[in-house]
């Protein structure tokens, strides 16, 4: 897989940042609610427009088509939205294994959208967001909506994929401990900028 | 032709029916008897008013003042389709979507029915191009109106469902495609159940008018199934171009959805 990198990219209250993602790498980012990392993930996504360059591959976001450069470098929100009835017809192709991998059972693509938990739809979101062959992954707090051990269950599952497959990842977190759990590298935003943190392994 | 003038008094006793009905609603606290009679009282001003303009075009004839006609009811119709809009695009757009597809489809109807279909002598006499236009444009323009006003709601309130496709590298026409169709639907099925019900539950408007004034049924008739027809394609393809117009604002280069482009209406 590719290297994604972000050169002199501001958005919204961060100036001219800088910073590239490594295959198979995760990049931790975190730091106080509101101080921008959502809008910085829709930026890298091409969803908000925003100053500097964004590369996949060496080629800047502008060369791709703006749907091409979303199907490779797939955003997964926070908060997830469904359009359809049933949790299969929203995947590009069918994901027993994801599924299997996460305790769901064999029937899960035909159950109705309208009676997942939060919880559910949270994990979901993530098989969907993989059955799209992405290049590179930004997940938005991830597990927030999960419990302790399911939280763990999905970081375990989401290490060995990234790895698998080397996507270059971003991965917006609050919790210190998960930070030391999955992060290869460590950003926290402070004021208008990225600041590297250590990593204690 | 013997046609029955209807005389004034015999106006006034129907306008005296909706009047009754406006009281009636305002006892009940429906807040309906205001723009009842503003309605009513618009209807009477402009049918008077467009009354005794076709009188005098209908004496002078020429395609400079037909067109300067069509043109001003064109306009209003854009400007209607906009006012009628919970959501407007902003800097005019809703007028601009709304009349140019009316434009494209209503008119290039209207002067195919008449060079084409009907042919009279010559291609723009006023009294068949006027009430033709008039009949296609009011049509279309309530599709249009319809449809643009479910599109930009909808896709106002289903943001999140639209950019969470646009994440997962969906096209933008794919993104918004259920709201593309069901705003197409609402423009669409006033006509369509206007054909399908189209003299089994009532008469259209124009057949009536036409056997009232001494016509013959059969004629009558051909000529309503020419108008249903016009009408249909007319609202149809004025409703498809209004949608697609509109839709595509409402993204950007990058495909972006941009619902900062609407502005809601002071008046809903």
């Amino acid at each position: 897989m590719p290297e994604l990198k972000v050169k002199d990219l501001s958005i919204g209250t961060l100036v001219r940042i800088s910073f590239s993602l490594k295959p198979g790498r995760i990049t931790c980012i975190s730091g106080p609610s509101g101080s921008g990392k959502s809008r910085l993930l829709r930026a890298i996504a091409d969803l908000e427009s925003h100053a500097g360059d964004i590369l996949l591959d060496n080629k800047p976001q502008g060369a791709y088509p703006a749907h091409h450069w979303r199907r490779r470098v797939i955003l997964v929100p926070a908060q997830s939205a469904w359009w359809g009835d049933t949790v299969g017809e929203h995947f590009l192709t069918p994901m027993p294994r994801a599924l299997l991998a996460l305790g769901f059972p064999e029937d899960t693509e035909k159950w109705q959208v309208n009676r997942l938990s939060s919880g559910e739809k949270q994990r979901l979101a993530l098989v969907r967001a993989l059955s799209y062959r992405p290049q590179a992954l930004l997940l938005d707090e991830p597990t927030a909506n999960l419990d302790v051990d399911t939280t763990q269950e999905v970081e375990r599952w989401l290490i060995a994929l990234i790895e698998k497959h080397r996507y270059p990842t971003i991965w917006v977190a609050h919790s210190r401990e998960q930070i030391q759990r999955i992060a290869h590298r460590h950003l926290t935003i402070v004021g208008d900028q990225l600041e590297e943190q250590e990593i204690h392994r | 032709m013997n046609v029955i003038d209807l005389s004034w008094w015999q106006l006034s006793l129907a306008a005296g029916l909706v009047l009754a009905l406006a009281v009636c609603t305002h006892i009940a606290r429906l807040q309906l008897g205001k723009s009842l009679i503003i309605a009513a009282v618009r209807t009477v001003i402009q049918l008077t008013l467009i009354g005794l303009v076709l009188d005098s075009l209908f004496a002078v004839g020429s395609l400079l003042w037909v067109s300067l006609l069509a043109l001003a009811m064109l306009l209003f119709a854009g400007q209607q389709v906009a006012s009628r809009q919970k959501y407007r695009l902003r800097g005019g757009w809703s007028f601009a979507v709304g009349t140019l597809s009316m434009l494209v489809s209503a008119f290039c109807i209207t002067l195919l029915c008449l060079v084409v279909l009907i042919a009279p002598e010559p291609w723009y006499q006023p009294q068949y191009s006027i009430p033709l236009l008039g009949m296609l444009l009011g049509n279309t323009m309530t599709g249009v109106a319809l449809s643009l006003d479910r599109l930009t709601e909808s896709m106002q309130r289903s943001r999140d469902i639209i950019e969470n496709r646009l994440m997962l590298g969906q096209p933008w026409q794919q993104a918004c495609l259920e709201f593309r169709r069901d705003a197409m639907r609402a423009g669409l099925m006033p006509t369509i159940n206007a054909m399908a019900a189209a003299g089994i539950v009532f008469l259209p408007g124009m057949m009536t008018g036409q056997i009232l004034s001494g016509t013959s049924p059969t004629i009558a008739v051909k000529y309503q199934i020419l108008i249903l027809f016009a009408i249909a394609s007319g609202t149809g393809f004025g409703t498809f171009i209004a949608v697609t117009l509109a839709s595509r604002k409402l993204f950007d280069k990058r495909e972006r959805l941009r619902t900062d482009r609407l502005i809601k209406s002071k008046s809903h």
